[in-house]
Protein backbone atom coordinates (compact mmCIF):
# COMPACT_ATOMS: atom_id res chain seq x y z
CA UNK A 1 0.00 0.00 0.00
CA UNK A 2 1.49 3.14 -1.05
CA UNK A 3 0.81 7.22 -0.20
CA UNK A 4 0.93 7.71 -4.20
CA UNK A 5 -2.65 9.38 -5.67
CA UNK A 6 -3.38 8.04 -8.90
CA UNK A 7 -4.82 10.52 -11.42
CA UNK A 8 -7.12 8.52 -14.57
CA UNK A 9 -6.51 10.96 -17.30
CA UNK A 10 -9.08 11.98 -20.17
CA UNK A 11 -7.61 12.17 -23.31
CA UNK A 12 -10.46 13.76 -26.19
CA UNK A 13 -9.58 13.47 -29.73
CA UNK A 14 -5.60 13.60 -29.03
CA UNK A 15 -6.17 16.21 -26.84
CA UNK A 16 -5.40 16.30 -23.00
CA UNK A 17 -8.69 17.20 -21.30
CA UNK A 18 -8.71 20.56 -18.74
CA UNK A 19 -9.73 18.12 -15.74
CA UNK A 20 -7.33 16.15 -16.05
CA UNK A 21 -4.79 18.64 -15.03
CA UNK A 22 -6.80 19.85 -12.58
CA UNK A 23 -6.86 16.86 -11.41
CA UNK A 24 -2.88 16.69 -11.23
CA UNK A 25 -3.17 20.24 -9.45
CA UNK A 26 -5.11 18.55 -6.60
CA UNK A 27 -3.55 15.56 -6.67
CA UNK A 28 -0.24 16.70 -6.00
CA UNK A 29 -1.63 18.46 -3.50
CA UNK A 30 -3.20 15.67 -1.64
CA UNK A 31 0.40 13.02 -2.60
CA UNK A 32 2.23 15.93 -0.95
CA UNK A 33 0.11 15.74 2.60
CA UNK A 34 0.05 11.85 2.61
CA UNK A 35 3.95 11.82 1.60
CA UNK A 36 3.69 10.53 -1.80
CA UNK A 37 3.86 11.18 -5.59
CA UNK A 38 1.15 11.84 -7.94
CA UNK A 39 0.42 9.27 -10.85
CA UNK A 40 -1.54 9.45 -13.86
CA UNK A 41 -2.49 7.15 -16.14
CA UNK A 42 -3.60 7.44 -19.80
CA UNK A 43 -5.64 4.60 -22.01
CA UNK A 44 -6.13 4.96 -25.82
CA UNK A 45 -4.66 4.12 -29.05
CA UNK A 46 -2.52 6.43 -30.39
CA UNK A 47 -2.03 8.43 -26.95
CA UNK A 48 1.42 8.16 -25.55
CA UNK A 49 2.85 10.97 -26.86
CA UNK A 50 0.01 12.72 -25.36
CA UNK A 51 0.03 10.87 -22.47
CA UNK A 52 3.91 11.95 -22.32
CA UNK A 53 2.84 15.51 -21.69
CA UNK A 54 0.96 15.13 -18.57
CA UNK A 55 4.95 15.16 -16.35
CA UNK A 56 4.15 18.72 -17.65
CA UNK A 57 1.37 19.23 -15.11
CA UNK A 58 2.84 17.53 -12.17
CA UNK A 59 2.71 13.87 -13.08
CA UNK A 60 5.87 12.09 -11.30
CA UNK A 61 4.69 9.02 -12.93
CA UNK A 62 3.13 7.97 -15.70
CA UNK A 63 1.42 4.41 -16.91
CA UNK A 64 -0.09 4.19 -20.65
CA UNK A 65 -2.50 1.79 -21.36
CA UNK A 66 -2.43 2.17 -25.77
CA UNK A 67 -4.57 -0.42 -27.84
CA UNK A 68 -6.87 -0.23 -30.52
CA UNK A 69 -9.46 -2.02 -27.90
CA UNK A 70 -9.16 1.21 -25.90
CA UNK A 71 -9.58 3.72 -28.89
CA UNK A 72 -13.31 4.45 -26.95
CA UNK A 73 -13.90 4.72 -23.82
CA UNK A 74 -16.11 1.87 -22.70
CA UNK A 75 -16.88 1.13 -18.76
CA UNK A 76 -16.00 -2.51 -18.83
CA UNK A 77 -12.51 -2.42 -20.82
CA UNK A 78 -11.52 0.46 -19.02
CA UNK A 79 -12.56 -1.03 -16.08
CA UNK A 80 -10.89 -4.30 -16.62
CA UNK A 81 -7.42 -2.33 -17.81
CA UNK A 82 -7.41 -0.14 -14.51
CA UNK A 83 -8.72 -2.70 -11.88
CA UNK A 84 -5.21 -4.50 -12.35
CA UNK A 85 -3.07 -1.54 -12.03
CA UNK A 86 -5.35 -0.35 -9.10
CA UNK A 87 -4.34 -3.95 -7.42
CA UNK A 88 -0.83 -3.54 -8.62
CA UNK A 89 0.04 -0.35 -7.56
CA UNK A 90 -1.58 -0.01 -4.70
CA UNK A 91 -2.48 3.43 -4.59
CA UNK A 92 -3.96 5.86 -1.76
CA UNK A 93 -6.20 7.80 -3.72
CA UNK A 94 -7.65 7.09 -7.09
CA UNK A 95 -8.66 10.22 -8.82
CA UNK A 96 -11.08 10.34 -11.89
CA UNK A 97 -13.28 13.25 -13.57
CA UNK A 98 -16.89 13.73 -12.61
CA UNK A 99 -17.40 13.77 -16.75
CA UNK A 100 -19.43 11.38 -18.48
CA UNK A 101 -16.93 8.98 -18.92
CA UNK A 102 -15.52 9.16 -15.03
CA UNK A 103 -19.42 9.08 -13.51
CA UNK A 104 -20.13 6.08 -15.55
CA UNK A 105 -16.87 4.29 -14.94
CA UNK A 106 -15.92 5.00 -11.79
CA UNK A 107 -18.82 2.76 -9.89
CA UNK A 108 -18.13 -0.13 -12.34
CA UNK A 109 -13.80 0.16 -10.64
CA UNK A 110 -15.06 0.91 -7.69
CA UNK A 111 -17.61 -2.40 -7.35
CA UNK A 112 -14.87 -4.37 -8.82
CA UNK A 113 -12.36 -3.23 -5.98
CA UNK A 114 -15.19 -3.76 -3.61
CA UNK A 115 -14.50 -0.12 -2.36
CA UNK A 116 -16.03 3.04 -1.60
CA UNK A 117 -16.44 5.73 -3.94
CA UNK A 118 -17.01 9.43 -3.36
CA UNK A 119 -18.72 11.20 -6.60
CA UNK A 120 -18.33 14.61 -7.62
CA UNK A 121 -16.04 16.21 -5.29
CA UNK A 122 -15.50 19.61 -5.14
CA UNK A 123 -12.83 19.60 -2.14
CA UNK A 124 -10.16 17.58 -0.12
CA UNK A 125 -8.93 17.28 3.31
CA UNK A 126 -6.21 15.06 4.64
CA UNK A 127 -6.20 14.23 8.33
CA UNK A 128 -3.96 11.94 10.20
CA UNK A 129 -3.07 10.18 6.78
CA UNK A 130 -7.19 9.62 6.13
CA UNK A 131 -8.70 11.74 3.13
CA UNK A 132 -11.50 13.44 3.77
CA UNK A 133 -13.99 14.63 0.59
CA UNK A 134 -16.75 17.28 0.74
CA UNK A 135 -19.42 16.71 -2.43
CA UNK A 136 -22.64 18.58 -2.94
CA UNK A 137 -26.04 17.08 -2.24
CA UNK A 138 -28.91 17.77 -3.60
CA UNK A 139 -27.88 19.15 -6.55
CA UNK A 140 -25.44 21.96 -4.03
CA UNK A 141 -28.52 22.68 -1.75
CA UNK A 142 -26.10 20.83 0.82
CA UNK A 143 -22.67 20.10 1.42
CA UNK A 144 -21.73 16.73 2.90
CA UNK A 145 -18.45 15.99 4.36
CA UNK A 146 -17.50 12.05 3.65
CA UNK A 147 -15.23 9.41 4.66
CA UNK A 148 -14.31 5.90 2.86
CA UNK A 149 -13.88 2.92 5.11
CA UNK A 150 -10.62 2.25 3.29
CA UNK A 151 -7.56 2.11 1.26
CA UNK A 152 -7.36 2.54 -2.09
CA UNK A 153 -9.93 5.91 -1.76
CA UNK A 154 -11.80 6.54 -5.00
CA UNK A 155 -13.34 9.79 -6.26
CA UNK A 156 -14.55 11.72 -8.96
CA UNK A 157 -13.65 15.14 -9.68
CA UNK A 158 -16.15 18.12 -10.94
CA UNK A 159 -14.71 20.03 -13.57
CA UNK A 160 -13.79 23.59 -12.86
CA UNK A 161 -13.62 23.51 -9.50
CA UNK A 162 -9.79 23.07 -8.71
CA UNK A 163 -7.06 25.45 -10.51
CA UNK A 164 -4.87 23.45 -13.54
CA UNK A 165 -1.87 24.07 -12.86
CA UNK A 166 0.46 25.95 -15.59
CA UNK A 167 2.99 23.54 -17.57
CA UNK A 168 6.53 23.36 -16.54
CA UNK A 169 8.40 22.02 -19.45
CA UNK A 170 11.22 21.30 -17.16
CA UNK A 171 9.74 18.56 -15.69
CA UNK A 172 10.17 15.13 -17.04
CA UNK A 173 8.57 11.99 -15.72
CA UNK A 174 8.85 7.91 -15.63
CA UNK A 175 6.55 6.79 -18.54
CA UNK A 176 5.44 3.03 -18.22
CA UNK A 177 3.58 0.80 -20.71
CA UNK A 178 0.81 -1.30 -18.82
CA UNK A 179 -0.90 -4.03 -19.85
CA UNK A 180 -3.75 -2.56 -22.07
CA UNK A 181 -5.91 -5.57 -23.08
CA UNK A 182 -9.60 -4.55 -23.02
CA UNK A 183 -10.48 -8.06 -22.03
CA UNK A 184 -14.26 -8.70 -23.20
CA UNK A 185 -16.02 -5.91 -23.78
CA UNK A 186 -20.27 -6.74 -24.17
CA UNK A 187 -21.63 -2.74 -24.41
CA UNK A 188 -19.19 -1.31 -27.25
CA UNK A 189 -19.73 1.98 -28.72
CA UNK A 190 -21.04 1.68 -32.70
CA UNK A 191 -20.24 5.89 -33.11
CA UNK A 192 -20.45 9.30 -31.76
CA UNK A 193 -22.89 11.67 -32.64
CA UNK A 194 -21.21 15.56 -31.86
CA UNK A 195 -22.90 18.48 -32.17
CA UNK A 196 -22.15 20.73 -34.83
CA UNK A 197 -20.30 24.20 -34.10
CA UNK A 198 -17.49 24.47 -31.29
CA UNK A 199 -18.87 26.18 -28.31
CA UNK A 200 -17.56 25.23 -25.52
CA UNK A 201 -19.12 22.44 -23.32
CA UNK A 202 -21.49 23.24 -19.97
CA UNK A 203 -19.76 21.65 -17.42
CA UNK A 204 -16.28 22.90 -18.63
CA UNK A 205 -16.72 26.59 -19.79
CA UNK A 206 -15.43 29.08 -17.63
CA UNK A 207 -18.66 31.22 -18.90
CA UNK A 208 -22.20 30.35 -19.50
CA UNK A 209 -24.94 32.33 -20.40
CA UNK A 210 -28.21 31.00 -20.19
CA UNK A 211 -31.78 31.71 -21.08
CA UNK A 212 -35.12 30.97 -19.93
CA UNK A 213 -39.14 31.21 -20.60
CA UNK A 214 -38.45 35.43 -20.00
CA UNK A 215 -37.07 34.32 -23.72
CA UNK A 216 -40.72 33.88 -24.99
CA UNK A 217 -40.23 31.74 -28.06
CA UNK A 218 -37.69 29.57 -28.61
CA UNK A 219 -36.01 31.39 -31.63
CA UNK A 220 -34.89 33.92 -29.69
CA UNK A 221 -32.33 31.45 -28.27
CA UNK A 222 -30.08 33.34 -30.75
CA UNK A 223 -29.80 36.29 -28.56
CA UNK A 224 -28.70 34.20 -26.06
CA UNK A 225 -26.26 32.55 -28.68
CA UNK A 226 -24.89 35.25 -29.91
CA UNK A 227 -23.77 36.72 -26.39
CA UNK A 228 -22.35 33.71 -25.70
CA UNK A 229 -20.66 33.92 -29.01
CA UNK A 230 -19.10 37.12 -28.32
CA UNK A 231 -18.00 35.54 -24.70
CA UNK A 232 -16.47 32.16 -25.83
CA UNK A 233 -19.14 30.98 -23.15
CA UNK A 234 -21.46 27.98 -23.05
CA UNK A 235 -25.38 28.10 -23.74
CA UNK A 236 -27.91 26.95 -20.60
CA UNK A 237 -31.36 26.89 -20.94
CA UNK A 238 -33.65 26.89 -17.61
CA UNK A 239 -35.89 23.72 -16.87
CA UNK A 240 -39.18 25.23 -18.26
CA UNK A 241 -37.75 26.01 -21.80
CA UNK A 242 -36.25 22.51 -21.57
CA UNK A 243 -39.83 21.02 -20.44
CA UNK A 244 -41.32 23.05 -23.38
CA UNK A 245 -39.21 22.15 -26.02
CA UNK A 246 -37.14 24.52 -26.94
CA UNK A 247 -33.67 23.34 -25.99
CA UNK A 248 -32.72 19.47 -25.19
CA UNK A 249 -32.09 18.41 -21.86
CA UNK A 250 -28.03 18.78 -22.35
CA UNK A 251 -28.89 22.23 -21.99
CA UNK A 252 -30.51 22.34 -18.50
CA UNK A 253 -28.60 23.64 -15.38
CA UNK A 254 -30.49 23.04 -12.08
CA UNK A 255 -31.07 20.01 -10.31
CA UNK A 256 -32.39 17.91 -13.01
CA UNK A 257 -29.74 19.49 -15.22
CA UNK A 258 -26.28 20.01 -15.56
CA UNK A 259 -24.67 21.69 -12.10
CA UNK A 260 -22.50 24.77 -13.45
CA UNK A 261 -19.38 26.34 -11.86
CA UNK A 262 -18.29 28.91 -14.16
CA UNK A 263 -16.66 31.80 -13.49
CA UNK A 264 -19.39 34.09 -15.13
CA UNK A 265 -22.57 32.92 -15.26
CA UNK A 266 -25.67 35.31 -17.17
CA UNK A 267 -29.05 34.56 -16.40
CA UNK A 268 -31.37 36.19 -18.74
CA UNK A 269 -34.84 35.57 -18.38
CA UNK A 270 -34.94 33.14 -15.48
CA UNK A 271 -36.27 33.76 -12.24
CA UNK A 272 -34.42 31.61 -10.73
CA UNK A 273 -36.67 28.95 -9.04
CA UNK A 274 -34.91 26.64 -6.54
CA UNK A 275 -33.92 23.77 -8.66
CA UNK A 276 -32.08 26.31 -11.28
CA UNK A 277 -30.20 28.08 -8.25
CA UNK A 278 -29.16 24.63 -6.88
CA UNK A 279 -27.34 24.34 -10.73
CA UNK A 280 -25.16 27.61 -10.93
CA UNK A 281 -24.99 29.27 -7.38
CA UNK A 282 -21.68 28.27 -7.07
CA UNK A 283 -20.38 30.52 -9.94
CA UNK A 284 -18.09 33.03 -9.48
CA UNK A 285 -19.80 35.78 -10.56
CA UNK A 286 -23.73 35.71 -11.17
CA UNK A 287 -25.40 38.15 -13.87
CA UNK A 288 -29.08 38.27 -14.11
CA UNK A 289 -31.54 39.81 -16.30
CA UNK A 290 -34.96 39.78 -15.71
CA UNK A 291 -38.25 42.36 -16.04
CA UNK A 292 -39.36 40.89 -12.43
CA UNK A 293 -37.59 43.06 -9.80
CA UNK A 294 -39.00 40.27 -6.86
CA UNK A 295 -37.52 37.73 -8.77
CA UNK A 296 -35.50 34.99 -6.84
CA UNK A 297 -32.14 35.32 -9.35
CA UNK A 298 -31.46 38.73 -8.13
CA UNK A 299 -30.80 37.36 -4.57
CA UNK A 300 -28.08 35.52 -5.81
CA UNK A 301 -26.57 37.99 -8.10
CA UNK A 302 -23.58 40.31 -8.23
CA UNK A 303 -25.20 42.15 -10.84
CA UNK A 304 -28.54 42.55 -11.19
CA UNK A 305 -30.73 44.12 -14.21
CA UNK A 306 -34.04 45.25 -13.83
CA UNK A 307 -35.21 45.37 -17.36
CA UNK A 308 -36.44 43.99 -20.82
CA UNK A 309 -33.87 41.18 -21.83
CA UNK A 310 -34.14 42.27 -25.40
CA UNK A 311 -33.43 45.37 -24.39
CA UNK A 312 -30.56 44.23 -22.50
CA UNK A 313 -28.93 41.40 -24.00
CA UNK A 314 -28.05 42.94 -27.21
CA UNK A 315 -26.32 45.85 -25.56
CA UNK A 316 -24.14 43.62 -23.55
CA UNK A 317 -23.50 41.76 -26.71
CA UNK A 318 -22.38 45.00 -28.16
CA UNK A 319 -20.43 46.09 -25.24
CA UNK A 320 -18.07 43.08 -25.17
CA UNK A 321 -17.34 42.97 -28.86
CA UNK A 322 -15.96 46.20 -28.40
CA UNK A 323 -14.00 45.63 -25.56
CA UNK A 324 -12.71 42.48 -27.55
CA UNK A 325 -12.17 44.83 -30.12
CA UNK A 326 -10.62 46.82 -28.11
CA UNK A 327 -8.21 43.73 -27.17
CA UNK B 1 -39.52 -10.24 -21.80
CA UNK B 2 -39.30 -9.40 -17.62
CA UNK B 3 -37.91 -5.75 -17.15
CA UNK B 4 -37.21 -5.10 -13.86
CA UNK B 5 -37.26 -1.20 -12.54
CA UNK B 6 -35.55 -0.19 -9.44
CA UNK B 7 -37.30 2.38 -7.74
CA UNK B 8 -35.76 5.25 -4.91
CA UNK B 9 -37.79 7.45 -2.77
CA UNK B 10 -36.85 11.02 -2.65
CA UNK B 11 -37.12 14.13 -1.09
CA UNK B 12 -39.32 16.42 -3.57
CA UNK B 13 -37.23 18.73 -5.57
CA UNK B 14 -39.01 21.69 -4.47
CA UNK B 15 -37.80 20.83 -0.87
CA UNK B 16 -36.16 23.52 1.05
CA UNK B 17 -33.24 20.89 2.16
CA UNK B 18 -33.07 21.63 6.46
CA UNK B 19 -29.78 21.03 8.45
CA UNK B 20 -29.84 19.67 12.19
CA UNK B 21 -26.76 19.05 14.11
CA UNK B 22 -24.61 18.57 10.83
CA UNK B 23 -27.06 16.06 9.21
CA UNK B 24 -30.42 16.50 7.44
CA UNK B 25 -33.39 17.02 8.63
CA UNK B 26 -36.28 15.52 7.42
CA UNK B 27 -38.97 15.61 9.72
CA UNK B 28 -40.74 18.02 6.93
CA UNK B 29 -40.13 16.82 3.71
CA UNK B 30 -42.06 15.83 1.44
CA UNK B 31 -41.37 12.55 -0.93
CA UNK B 32 -41.75 11.40 -4.07
CA UNK B 33 -40.60 9.09 -6.85
CA UNK B 34 -37.23 9.74 -7.52
CA UNK B 35 -37.55 11.48 -10.89
CA UNK B 36 -34.99 9.89 -13.30
CA UNK B 37 -37.03 7.01 -11.88
CA UNK B 38 -39.77 7.86 -13.28
CA UNK B 39 -38.17 8.03 -17.29
CA UNK B 40 -36.78 4.32 -16.14
CA UNK B 41 -41.05 3.17 -15.55
CA UNK B 42 -41.94 4.64 -18.78
CA UNK B 43 -39.37 3.61 -20.86
CA UNK B 44 -40.45 0.27 -19.51
CA UNK B 45 -44.35 0.49 -19.92
CA UNK B 46 -43.43 1.85 -23.57
CA UNK B 47 -41.55 -1.34 -24.31
CA UNK B 48 -44.34 -3.87 -23.19
CA UNK B 49 -46.55 -2.07 -25.27
CA UNK B 50 -44.30 -2.38 -28.06
CA UNK B 51 -43.80 -5.49 -27.84
CA UNK B 52 -47.61 -6.29 -26.46
CA UNK B 53 -46.46 -8.36 -24.20
CA UNK B 54 -44.53 -8.86 -21.37
CA UNK B 55 -43.82 -7.91 -17.22
CA UNK B 56 -42.51 -5.58 -15.22
CA UNK B 57 -41.68 -5.35 -11.76
CA UNK B 58 -40.63 -2.60 -9.53
CA UNK B 59 -38.05 -3.35 -7.09
CA UNK B 60 -37.25 -0.79 -4.02
CA UNK B 61 -35.05 -0.83 -1.01
CA UNK B 62 -36.55 1.99 1.50
CA UNK B 63 -37.75 2.15 4.25
CA UNK B 64 -41.66 1.82 4.69
CA UNK B 65 -42.71 5.33 2.95
CA UNK B 66 -40.83 3.79 0.10
CA UNK B 67 -44.32 1.77 -0.60
CA UNK B 68 -45.70 5.33 -2.01
CA UNK B 69 -42.94 5.08 -4.27
CA UNK B 70 -43.87 1.34 -5.81
CA UNK B 71 -47.48 2.37 -5.60
CA UNK B 72 -46.87 5.10 -7.90
CA UNK B 73 -44.99 3.19 -10.29
CA UNK B 74 -47.96 0.77 -9.96
CA UNK B 75 -50.62 3.09 -10.59
CA UNK B 76 -49.19 3.93 -14.32
CA UNK B 77 -49.31 0.57 -15.07
CA UNK B 78 -45.98 -1.91 -13.47
CA UNK B 79 -47.45 -5.32 -12.86
CA UNK B 80 -46.23 -6.01 -9.73
CA UNK B 81 -43.77 -4.71 -7.01
CA UNK B 82 -41.55 -6.29 -4.29
CA UNK B 83 -40.37 -3.98 -1.13
CA UNK B 84 -37.27 -4.90 0.07
CA UNK B 85 -36.88 -4.23 3.61
CA UNK B 86 -34.79 -4.88 6.60
CA UNK B 87 -33.78 -3.18 9.47
CA UNK B 88 -30.13 -4.66 8.34
CA UNK B 89 -30.58 -2.32 5.33
CA UNK B 90 -30.98 1.16 6.99
CA UNK B 91 -28.21 3.11 5.96
CA UNK B 92 -26.97 1.46 3.19
CA UNK B 93 -24.29 2.99 1.31
CA UNK B 94 -24.70 2.85 -3.09
CA UNK B 95 -22.22 -0.24 -2.83
CA UNK B 96 -24.41 -1.94 0.15
CA UNK B 97 -27.74 -0.54 -2.02
CA UNK B 98 -26.56 -2.46 -5.02
CA UNK B 99 -25.76 -5.11 -3.18
CA UNK B 100 -29.58 -5.71 -1.76
CA UNK B 101 -30.83 -5.11 -5.02
CA UNK B 102 -28.54 -7.46 -6.76
CA UNK B 103 -29.75 -10.38 -4.48
CA UNK B 104 -33.28 -9.74 -5.30
CA UNK B 105 -32.55 -9.75 -8.85
CA UNK B 106 -30.73 -13.04 -8.65
CA UNK B 107 -34.00 -14.57 -7.31
CA UNK B 108 -35.85 -12.87 -10.55
CA UNK B 109 -35.74 -14.26 -13.88
CA UNK B 110 -34.92 -10.40 -15.82
CA UNK B 111 -34.23 -9.92 -18.91
CA UNK B 112 -33.75 -5.86 -18.50
CA UNK B 113 -32.62 -3.56 -15.29
CA UNK B 114 -33.83 0.17 -15.24
CA UNK B 115 -32.28 2.51 -12.72
CA UNK B 116 -32.55 6.39 -13.05
CA UNK B 117 -29.34 8.16 -13.68
CA UNK B 118 -29.25 9.10 -10.05
CA UNK B 119 -31.31 9.82 -7.06
CA UNK B 120 -31.82 13.45 -6.96
CA UNK B 121 -30.97 13.37 -3.19
CA UNK B 122 -27.37 11.96 -2.00
CA UNK B 123 -26.51 12.53 -6.05
CA UNK B 124 -23.51 9.49 -5.79
CA UNK B 125 -24.90 8.47 -9.36
CA UNK B 126 -23.56 4.87 -8.72
CA UNK B 127 -26.28 2.22 -8.16
CA UNK B 128 -27.48 1.23 -11.07
CA UNK B 129 -24.04 0.74 -12.37
CA UNK B 130 -22.51 -1.01 -9.44
CA UNK B 131 -25.43 -3.63 -9.83
CA UNK B 132 -24.67 -3.75 -13.24
CA UNK B 133 -21.01 -4.98 -11.83
CA UNK B 134 -22.59 -7.07 -8.92
CA UNK B 135 -24.65 -9.20 -11.64
CA UNK B 136 -21.93 -9.08 -13.64
CA UNK B 137 -24.03 -7.99 -16.86
CA UNK B 138 -22.94 -4.76 -19.08
CA UNK B 139 -24.51 -1.64 -18.53
CA UNK B 140 -25.34 2.06 -20.27
CA UNK B 141 -25.83 4.75 -18.07
CA UNK B 142 -27.55 8.00 -19.00
CA UNK B 143 -29.65 7.00 -21.72
CA UNK B 144 -31.74 9.83 -24.33
CA UNK B 145 -32.93 7.23 -26.48
CA UNK B 146 -33.56 3.19 -26.98
CA UNK B 147 -34.15 0.70 -29.44
CA UNK B 148 -34.49 -3.12 -28.39
CA UNK B 149 -33.44 -4.95 -31.57
CA UNK B 150 -36.26 -7.32 -33.22
CA UNK B 151 -34.60 -10.70 -31.37
CA UNK B 152 -35.41 -9.16 -28.02
CA UNK B 153 -31.62 -9.85 -27.41
CA UNK B 154 -29.63 -6.94 -27.55
CA UNK B 155 -30.79 -2.86 -27.21
CA UNK B 156 -29.43 0.18 -28.92
CA UNK B 157 -28.36 3.31 -26.78
CA UNK B 158 -27.80 6.89 -27.24
CA UNK B 159 -25.55 8.04 -23.57
CA UNK B 160 -25.26 11.26 -23.42
CA UNK B 161 -21.65 12.92 -23.40
CA UNK B 162 -19.92 15.85 -23.82
CA UNK B 163 -20.88 18.01 -26.60
CA UNK B 164 -23.11 15.02 -28.22
CA UNK B 165 -24.21 11.29 -27.62
CA UNK B 166 -22.34 8.07 -27.70
CA UNK B 167 -24.62 5.35 -29.29
CA UNK B 168 -24.07 1.77 -27.42
CA UNK B 169 -24.99 -1.43 -28.42
CA UNK B 170 -25.31 -3.88 -25.48
CA UNK B 171 -26.49 -7.59 -25.13
CA UNK B 172 -29.17 -8.37 -22.50
CA UNK B 173 -29.89 -8.79 -20.03
CA UNK B 174 -28.13 -4.96 -18.91
CA UNK B 175 -28.26 -2.47 -16.92
CA UNK B 176 -29.89 0.66 -18.60
CA UNK B 177 -29.95 4.36 -16.27
CA UNK B 178 -32.51 6.54 -17.50
CA UNK B 179 -31.50 10.18 -18.23
CA UNK B 180 -33.82 13.25 -18.28
CA UNK B 181 -35.01 13.02 -22.03
CA UNK B 182 -35.85 9.68 -22.66
CA UNK B 183 -39.21 9.77 -22.79
CA UNK B 184 -41.85 12.21 -21.49
CA UNK B 185 -43.80 9.68 -18.42
CA UNK B 186 -47.20 9.47 -18.13
CA UNK B 187 -49.33 10.54 -15.09
CA UNK B 188 -51.52 7.91 -13.24
CA UNK B 189 -55.07 7.65 -13.97
CA UNK B 190 -57.48 8.32 -11.01
CA UNK B 191 -58.61 4.60 -12.23
CA UNK B 192 -54.87 3.05 -11.97
CA UNK B 193 -54.42 5.06 -8.18
CA UNK B 194 -58.04 3.87 -6.96
CA UNK B 195 -56.81 0.03 -7.98
CA UNK B 196 -53.38 0.29 -6.17
CA UNK B 197 -54.91 1.53 -2.73
CA UNK B 198 -55.70 -1.30 -0.64
CA UNK B 199 -52.55 -3.42 -2.79
CA UNK B 200 -50.36 -5.48 -0.59
CA UNK B 201 -46.59 -4.96 -1.75
CA UNK B 202 -44.97 -8.10 -0.59
CA UNK B 203 -41.93 -7.27 1.31
CA UNK B 204 -38.77 -9.68 0.98
CA UNK B 205 -35.92 -9.20 4.07
CA UNK B 206 -32.70 -9.92 4.32
CA UNK B 207 -32.77 -13.75 5.00
CA UNK B 208 -35.11 -14.03 1.61
CA UNK B 209 -32.61 -12.49 -0.35
CA UNK B 210 -29.87 -14.13 1.27
CA UNK B 211 -27.77 -11.19 1.87
CA UNK B 212 -25.67 -11.47 5.27
CA UNK B 213 -26.62 -8.79 7.98
CA UNK B 214 -23.66 -7.19 8.10
CA UNK B 215 -22.93 -6.94 4.31
CA UNK B 216 -25.59 -4.14 4.37
CA UNK B 217 -26.34 -1.00 6.59
CA UNK B 218 -24.40 1.71 8.19
CA UNK B 219 -21.76 -0.67 9.65
CA UNK B 220 -20.55 -2.56 5.91
CA UNK B 221 -20.91 1.59 4.71
CA UNK B 222 -17.69 2.05 2.32
CA UNK B 223 -18.29 5.71 2.39
CA UNK B 224 -20.06 7.43 5.40
CA UNK B 225 -21.31 11.35 5.63
CA UNK B 226 -19.91 12.65 8.89
CA UNK B 227 -21.24 16.01 8.34
CA UNK B 228 -23.74 18.28 5.90
CA UNK B 229 -23.60 21.73 5.80
CA UNK B 230 -25.62 24.11 4.31
CA UNK B 231 -23.82 26.25 1.50
CA UNK B 232 -23.03 29.93 2.43
CA UNK B 233 -25.33 32.06 1.31
CA UNK B 234 -24.30 34.64 -1.22
CA UNK B 235 -24.81 38.11 -0.44
CA UNK B 236 -26.97 39.83 -2.73
CA UNK B 237 -25.32 42.20 -5.09
CA UNK B 238 -25.91 45.45 -7.24
CA UNK B 239 -29.28 46.24 -8.93
CA UNK B 240 -29.66 48.48 -11.54
CA UNK B 241 -32.96 49.29 -12.41
CA UNK B 242 -32.70 52.72 -14.25
CA UNK B 243 -32.48 52.46 -17.81
CA UNK B 244 -31.67 48.78 -19.63
CA UNK B 245 -29.42 49.89 -22.38
CA UNK B 246 -27.04 52.30 -19.81
CA UNK B 247 -27.32 49.43 -16.97
CA UNK B 248 -26.11 46.81 -19.90
CA UNK B 249 -23.19 49.06 -20.40
CA UNK B 250 -22.58 49.57 -16.19
CA UNK B 251 -22.23 45.71 -15.73
CA UNK B 252 -20.32 45.08 -19.02
CA UNK B 253 -17.77 47.56 -18.14
CA UNK B 254 -18.21 46.48 -14.41
CA UNK B 255 -17.30 42.78 -15.40
CA UNK B 256 -14.18 43.96 -17.03
CA UNK B 257 -13.01 46.16 -14.67
CA UNK B 258 -14.43 44.32 -11.41
CA UNK B 259 -14.72 40.68 -11.43
CA UNK B 260 -11.36 41.24 -14.48
CA UNK B 261 -13.55 38.83 -17.17
CA UNK B 262 -12.54 38.83 -20.86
Amino acid sequence: MSNDVLVVAEIRDGALKKISLEMLGEGRNIAKQLGGDVQAVALGHGVADVATTLALYGAQKIFVADDPSLENYTAEGYTNVLANLVKQTQPALVLLGATTAGRDLAPRLAARLAVGLASDCTGFAVQDGEVLMTRPIYAGKAIATVEEAGRPYMTTIRPNIFAAPEADTSRAAEVENIPADAGEIRAKVLEMIMEAGERVELTEADIVVSGGRGLKAPEHFALIEELADVLGAAVGASRATVDAGWKDHSYQVGQTGKVVTPTLYIACGISGAIQHLAGMKTSKYIVAVNKDPEAPIFKVADYGIVGDLFKVVPVLTEEFRKMKAEG
Amino acid sequence: MHIVICVKQVPDTETKIRVKDGQLDHSETKYVVNPYDEYAIEEGLRIKERLGEGKITLVSTGPERAKDALKSGLAVGADEAIHLLDEAFEGSDPYATALILSKALQKLDYDMVFCGKQGVDEDHAQVGIILAELLDIPHISVVTKLEISDDLRSVVAHREVEGGHAVVETPLPAVITAQKGLNEPRYASIKGIMAVKKKVIPEWNAAEIGVEGDAVGVESAKITSIEVTLPPDRAGGRVFDEDPAQDAVKVAHLLRDEAKIL
